[in-house]
């Protein structure tokens, strides 16, 4: 904000507070007197916890977004959203089938998507959930884990969602499918891994915690380094 | 969108962008290195750190605003509280609920303990969520945990603590593949080959990741798992003191509910702190990267108890937090952008530091550059800072590169209208890590009998200076061997009667110094960012309208 911040008027459940212009919705909150309890988390757009629903004085029109990187516009009407329970199968990782099937078993709203792309509408990461839905119903896990990986899970899809389905709950089912059974293993980590219970680099690591600090300098100093790219 | 006359210097950078390709910036020797740091790091800059006057670590320095808080008064008056009526009854009490809590409580769990985790914000809300770049794990053939251990004392000035770095690099491999086992979604190659980057002060390509979210990857699966295996755990409920046995065992804590104030006593056989950092303390002003939650109240805690801390005289400024737009000052801009290839340039475009050097020195070098040497861009807020030239990775890596590696970043940015694809970022030093923290051995375990700390509140793994991708390797390397200690502690436990004499004692030797009533009330729980209330409000409504700094009981 500048030195002479021109001020915007705002509302927030309904009552009327002017703020400087460039405060986020979180920033222009905590301006007018507010200490946040809930609905405020990471405050960098990476935790859900401050999803927010506003809309304007003329224009009845829901919109959403995260509170700590929306910034303020004039004549917006604020509110904090209230928590409810979400839906969330439990599930033993172990136990369970890397499948569509399975997926459905646990979700089986699922098919109750009728398609309305309300969700999709929500999302303050700008992801295509009901197509991630849709490829759900379709067992395409795979496509699930692209589309929906840059979830932060505020629950604002859930929210707004009429038939009662949890998108970003489905969304970490087959994620941890995906990572769990259908990723590719990685050899060259159970092989180390291997090396190491089998005691490969004790001696050498032994050497490095027993070695005097001039020596250690140089070590340090001198080690190759690998290009970064 | 950047104002006119930055666009000017961006057109310097533009200009500078070919040479700069072909150029290689000199790492800095051992001798250019040693003067850089206590000139301009902001850990030297002088009054900004005293002695503290009692506790366990009586005489030695720590930031100003450390110090006022690890003097505090506590919240509580022992003589109201009912130790005969306990709420809860656990073998472990793991306070906090970031990567390092979770980690624990699911160990614990799983070596048989009955647990509980309590934490102050929701489950999750911890700086894991906003830890970008990846978790480093020397799994590649060309590398080795010997090197990882080289490169993690040398980045931490030789300070470390040889044992716990041996557990840091020896565990690493292992929590990959155990996070992985969870459902962690590394980034690989179809052939399963993990796709790792370098870092700062890294010497091999180790960084493992999931895009830009690597910590939000981690953390919404563990939070996950414990709902699948119904832990218990209890929301808005920090932790305002500990309980100790007539023994001088650690015997439970008292927890807050922070809507209701109510006061709830947990007897626990051992207690787990990983309560994270204290970038919400804003040292020297500084803005920060953590979460609303971090402000240092496991230091606190741990401290009243007799907790021995280390090296809190250091803190990491995180050389580049996004110094516009204003809207996100202070946030982090990962490493994982330099690593990728992204160079650090003046207002002129031009280079003057490696851009893979450790972070201290990149930070000191870009205060340097600024403050000295007045090559910065300053924005219309007065806000100076120096421009971390994006584009490069997309000219150097293949077009497509910054929207597949870097979309967190992207989006952040975007919102401003800023393309990183194609402009660069406005950066400045932030707070980011407490490099020290409650000083820990190889188990989590603590100087104070059952107490264990996991995570970014406990130190000397890192030394002076902390390297990327190894914090969150830290949460799950000792939050999975707390939780296994822990869990072993609590079953060979005598526990004896509970007692709140420390707390007694504390501010006894609080009134007998004189201080205690220039001494804030801790722990602090949140900041107060809430506009000052107007001062004609009488007393009472005041401390009704900035609940969290009343006393509770």
């Amino acid at each position: 904000m500048a030195e002479t911040a021109r001020m915007v008027n705002i509302y927030i459940m309904g009552k009327h507070y002017q703020v400087p212009e460039g405060l986020t919705i979180l920033m222009a909150l905590e301006y007018c007197g507010y200490r946040m309890i809930r609905g405020c988390g990471c405050r960098a757009g990476f935790c859900g916890a401050c999803a927010t629903i506003y809309n304007f004085k003329n224009d009845s029109q829901l919109r959403y977004d995260l509170a700590c990187q929306k910034t303020v516009e004039p004549d917006m009407y604020l509110v904090q959203v209230p928590f409810f329970p979400a839906a969330k199968a439990l599930y033993n990782l172990e136990e369970i089938a890397s499948t569509g099937e399975q997926v459905l078993s646990l979700y089986p709203e699922l098919v109750e998507c009728f398609g309305c792309n309300n969700c999709t509408k929500t999302c303050p990461q700008d992801l295509e959930v009901m197509w991630f839905i849709s490829d759900a119903l379709r067992g395409d896990i795979r496509e699930v884990v692209n589309k929906s990986f840059d979830c932060v899970m505020c629950g604002l899809c859930a929210a707004r969602c009429p038939q009662g389905i949890v998108p970003y709950n489905i969304a970490i089912l087959c994620r941890r499918l995906y990572g769990r059974y259908l990723a590719p293993p990685s050899k060259h980590l159970e092989d180390r891994i291997a090396e190491i219970e089998a005691g490969k680099f004790d001696a050498e690591i032994e050497e490095l915690k027993k070695m005097e600090e001039s020596k250690l300098r140089r070590l340090y100093a001198e080690r190759e380094i690998e290009p970064a790219y | 969108m950047y104002p006119a006359y930055m666009e000017e210097s961006i057109r310097k950078v533009e200009a500078t962008r070919e040479k700069r390709l072909k150029e290689t910036f000199p790492r800095l020797s051992d001798e250019e290195k040693t003067p850089l740091l206590p000139k301009y790091h902001p850990d030297y800059v002088a009054g900004t750190m005293r002695q503290l006057l009692l506790g366990p670590n009586k005489g030695d320095y720590t930031p100003n605003e450390v110090a006022e808080l690890l003097e505090g008064n506590s919240r509580i008056n022992p003589d109201k509280i009912d130790l005969d009526k306990i709420d809860y009854d656990v073998d472990v009490l793991v306070i906090g609920g970031g990567g390092a809590g979770a980690s624990a409580v699911l160990l614990a769990r799983e070596n048989g303990a009955n647990v509980l985790l309590i934490t102050k914000l929701r489950l999750g809300d911890a700086n894991t969520v906003g830890a970008q770049a990846g978790t480093q794990a020397a799994d590649r053939p060309s590398d080795s945990p010997f090197i990882h251990y080289l490169d993690t004392i040398g980045g931490g000035h030789f300070t470390n603590i040889p044992e716990l770095v041996e557990a840091l690099v020896k565990d690493a491999p292992s929590v990959i593949n155990w996070l992985e086992t969870l459902g962690v979604n590394w980034d690989k190659r179809p052939d399963g080959t993990m796709h790792e980057l370098s870092g700062g002060g890294a010497s091999r390509l180790r960084l493992h990741s999931a895009r830009d979210y690597t910590g939000l990857e981690e953390m919404r699966v563990l939070r996950d798992e414990i709902k699948n295996r119904n832990i218990n755990y209890l929301e808005y409920s920090p932790i305002i003191e500990l309980v100790m046995d007539d023994k001088g065992q650690i015997a439970g804590a008292i927890l807050v509910n922070l809507e209701t104030n109510e006061l709830s006593l947990v007897r626990a056989k051992s207690v787990i702190m990983a309560t994270g950092g204290i970038g919400r303390l804003h040292i020297q002003s500084f803005p920060t990267t953590n979460h609303y939650g971090a402000t240092a109240d496991g230091l606190v805690l741990a401290y009243r108890v007799g907790a021995k801390l280390i090296f809190m005289d250091t803190m990491q400024y995180h050389p580049t937090g996004a110094a516009f737009p204003t809207q996100i000052l202070g946030q982090l801009v990962t490493e994982k952008v330099r690593t990728l290839g992204a160079q650090l340039v003046n207002v002129d475009g031009e280079q003057f530091i490696m851009p893979l050097e450790p972070r201290d020195v990149v930070a000191a070098a870009i205060i340097r550059e600024c403050q000295e040497r007045h090559q910065g861009i300053e924005t219309t807020t007065g806000q100076v800072g120096l421009w971390l030239d994006s584009p490069m990775i997309d000219v150097i890596r293949g077009e497509g590169t910054i929207t597949r590696e870097l979309p967190a970043m992207v989006r952040q940015f975007g919102r401003f209208n800023i393309d990183i694809t194609k402009e660069p970022m406005l950066v400045y030093p932030t707070l980011h890590y407490q490099n020290g923290g409650i000083k820990i051995n190889t188990d989590g375990a603590t100087t104070v009998p059952g107490l264990f700390a996991a995570g970014e509140c406990e130190g000397g793994v890192h030394g002076r200076n902390r390297l990327i991708g190894n914090s969150t390797l830290d949460l799950f390397v000792f939050g999975r061997r707390t939780g296994r200690a822990a869990a072993q502690y609590a079953k060979e436990a005598k526990p004896s009667s509970l007692t709140l004499e420390h707390v007694r004692q504390w501010q006894r030797e609080l009134e007998q110094m004189g201080i205690a009533e220039s001494r804030p009330i801790s722990p602090l729980l949140l900041p107060d960012y809430a506009r000052r209330m107007p001062d004609y409000l009488p007393e009472y409504s005041r401390q009704v309208l900035t609940a969290g700094q009343v006393k509770l009981a």
